[in-house]
């Protein structure tokens, strides 16, 4: 944990070799759509910085982000950027364990305060002052929030972090609550999905340890590199979408042709991600290619919005009404055409009572 | 809003006609009904689309025209309602009735109140308005103006999507995804907007028709000519 080790020499000391590093810094500059130019500007920046630590807490999550990161596509690049920041602190990750992990973390508040970056897996519960998730012997909001303080930047990984996903699911009795609701007054990147892609995830790592900032966030805090378009911009299934052709049931000439999942309820047209550009298990598939309509797990409260097969959704009033706009709006058209009859009948009635007695309405 | 011009309860000056609507207004009455009928026709396939076509993808491209088509409806419904607020602020006073409700005087209360009772068939008599009546104005302002906003914005938010984020439509409506919740949300809200204004419609239509046959001032044809006509020579 020398402070004035380079990124590089930590590698080396892991075990990578120079020309690992090299390939990977031209993997990363493809991943990340910066241009082969850019593999040596990373490569500059990894042999002459001060390497960043990285600290990994664990709120209230499934651990599904730190499963699918360390299956990352190129196995070169879990490898790298595994060495580049296990170094530090991950609960599930590092060897040390009780008093001696949570030693770790005061250490790097004395170190490296205001120069490290806090990524954070899963969110913290608030009621009960927070004792729905317990770390050492206190709540996790207050490990949150003290690692916080000293940090440069957070990363919220994962639907968890970023939005709250399913532990904050109606009606969230624990009142499990996003990082950036928590935390004001750090900045925090949202790298959202249930679990977020791998290459996404060390893209992003890597790109702020490189470069020292942000990429480019979008409105939400997502990095516009990843999260700047819809699936349904970039799926291969969208030509037929735009056709007409849509799959009707999971078992039908559509579904072996394989047409778009739209009536399936497939949620590509509102969901920010990069499923349909980099795919999952390096490249192998996503849900759409394997058949089925995407979830939208990428997406603020994608659990609470209805039917995962239904192309419209509930409309998510207040208070819990589960109705779509289809459901609603055909009750209360359906209502005016009724009563306009039920009206116009008793109109005619009346006004045929008034003409009779000479009226003085027309 | 009675015309209180004449003296006696029998006064030809009490059905004299007056010039109410001028073009500009008719002329987007007529453009906004009818883009309107394309926008819910084809707003409606696209959250429920039509069976599914059989053959090569690039033998079809329905679904892609009829989001077209509602794409471009979308355009000359937005202009349109853009010059109508402009003539509004230009036009006679009448061009002014769907954009605010004169709820600071109690005359306009009243007349509200008056309608309803007319329309439960609680009062015989309805009273002459030159522009609106009061009921007609409250429904306008708030199920047609101010739902016209709200499917532009979100309209124009879902479009920007489309076009990707930076596009024109993306600044200047984009922020309305995150504040509705997300693109799902938006899609679902934007979706019942038409509903409620389909069923302003229905009601809207059933009055207008049910004034120019039995009420006891022209309707359908001020809308088309611009001149409110009175069958009657009382106040
Ligand atoms: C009163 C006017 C309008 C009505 C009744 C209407 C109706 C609809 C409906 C029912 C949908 C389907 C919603 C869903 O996905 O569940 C829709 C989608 C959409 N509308 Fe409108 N709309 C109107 C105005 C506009 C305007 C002014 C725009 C601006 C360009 C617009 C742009 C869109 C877009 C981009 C979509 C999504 C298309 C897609 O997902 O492929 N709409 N509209
Ligand atoms: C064939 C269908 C329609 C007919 C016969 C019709 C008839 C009329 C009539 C008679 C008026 C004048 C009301 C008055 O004298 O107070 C009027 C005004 C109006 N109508 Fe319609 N209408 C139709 C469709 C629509 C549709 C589809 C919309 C909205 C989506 C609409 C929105 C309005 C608005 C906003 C006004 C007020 C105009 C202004 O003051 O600028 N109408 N319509
Ligand atoms: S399968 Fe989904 S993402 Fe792909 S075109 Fe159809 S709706 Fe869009
Ligand atoms: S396809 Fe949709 S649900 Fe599946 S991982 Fe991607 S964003 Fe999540």
């Amino acid at each position: 944990m020398g402070i004035q080790q380079t990124f590089y020499e930590a590698m080396r000391e892991h075990g990578i070799t120079r020309r690992s590093f090299l390939k990977f810094c031209s993997l990363t500059a493809a991943g990340l759509g910066l241009g082969p130019e850019f593999a040596g500007t990373i490569a500059h920046a990894l042999e002459t910085k001060p390497r960043t630590p990285v600290i990994w807490l664990h709120g209230l999550e499934c651990t599904c982000c730190s499963e699918s990161f360390i299956r990352s596509g190129h196995p070169l690049a879990a490898d790298v950027i595994l060495s580049m920041i296990s170094l530090d602190y991950d609960d599930t990750l590092m060897a040390a364990a009780g008093h001696q992990a949570e030693e770790i973390l005061e250490q790097t508040i004395e170190k490296y305060d205001g120069n490290f970056i806090l990524a954070c897996e899963g969110n913290p519960p608030l009621n009960e002052d927070g004792m729905y998730c317990i770390q050492a012997g206190k709540p996790y909001v207050e490990k949150l929030r003290r690692m916080a303080d000293h940090c440069k930047a957070i990363i919220a990984w994962g639907s968890c972090a970023s939005w709250g996903c399913v532990q904050a699911a109606h009606p969230n009795p624990t009142r499990a609550t996003p990082i950036h609701k928590v935390i004001t007054d750090k900045p925090v990147i949202k790298v959202p999905g249930c679990p977020p892609i791998a290459e996404v995830m060390t893209g992003v790592i890597t790109y702020m340890l490189t470069f020292d900032r942000f990429p480019e966030l979008d409105r939400q805090g997502r990095p516009k590199m990843f999260y700047g378009q819809r699936l349904h911009d970039k799926c291969y299934r969208r030509p037929h979408f735009d056709a007409g052709q849509f799959v009707e049931r999971f078992d039908d000439e559509g579904a072996r042709k394989g047409y778009c999942l739209y009536k399936m309820g497939c949620k590509g047209p509102t969901t920010y991600n990069a499923c349909s550009t980099v795919e999952w298990n390096g490249g192998l598939s996503w849900p759409v290619k394997s058949g089925h309509g995407c979830l939208g797990c990428a997406e603020d409260n994608f659990w609470d919005r209805g039917s995962f097969y239904s192309s419209v959704t509930n409309l998510n009033v207040p208070g819990g009404v589960e109705l779509t706009a289809n459901q609603v709006g055909g009750v209360l058209a359906g209502a005016a055409a009724v009563g306009v009859a039920a009206h116009a009948a008793a109109s005619v009635i009346s006004h045929s009572v008034d003409s009779n007695k000479g009226g003085k309405q027309s | 809003m009675k015309i209180n011009v004449a003296s006696g309860p029998h006064d030809p000056a009490n059905q004299k006609a007056v010039y109410v609507f001028e073009a500009p207004v008719r002329l987007w009455h007529w453009l906004h009904t009818f883009s309107f009928l394309v926008l819910a026709v084809t707003g409606y396939l696209i959250a429920n689309p039509l069976p599914s076509l059989a053959g090569e993808a690039s033998d079809h491209f329905l679904m892609g025209n009829i989001r077209l088509i509602h794409f471009i409806a979308a355009y000359v419904f937005a202009i349109g309602f853009a010059v109508r607020i402009y003539w509004a602020l230009m036009g006679n006073r009448y061009a002014r009735e769907i954009f605010y409700l004169p709820f600071w005087k109690i005359e306009w209360w009243k007349g509200l109140f008056h309608e309803v009772l007319f329309y439960l068939f609680l009062r015989r008599m309805q009273d002459k308005t030159l522009g609106h009546n009061p009921l007609a104005q409250a429904a306008m302002f708030f199920l047609n103006t101010l739902m016209t906003f709200f499917m532009i914005g979100t309209g124009f938010a879902l479009y920007g999507e489309g076009l990707g984020s930076g596009s024109w439509a993306d600044q200047m409506f984009g922020w309305i995804i995150p504040l509705m919740g997300g693109s799902e949300a938006v899609h679902n809200w934007h979706n019942m907007g038409m509903w409620v204004m389909i069923t302003f419609v229905v009601i809207h239509i059933y009055m207008a028709v049910r004034a120019d046959i039995i009420g006891r001032e022209s309707s359908v044809s001020t809308i088309i000519g611009g001149w409110r006509m009175f069958k009657d020579d009382q106040p």
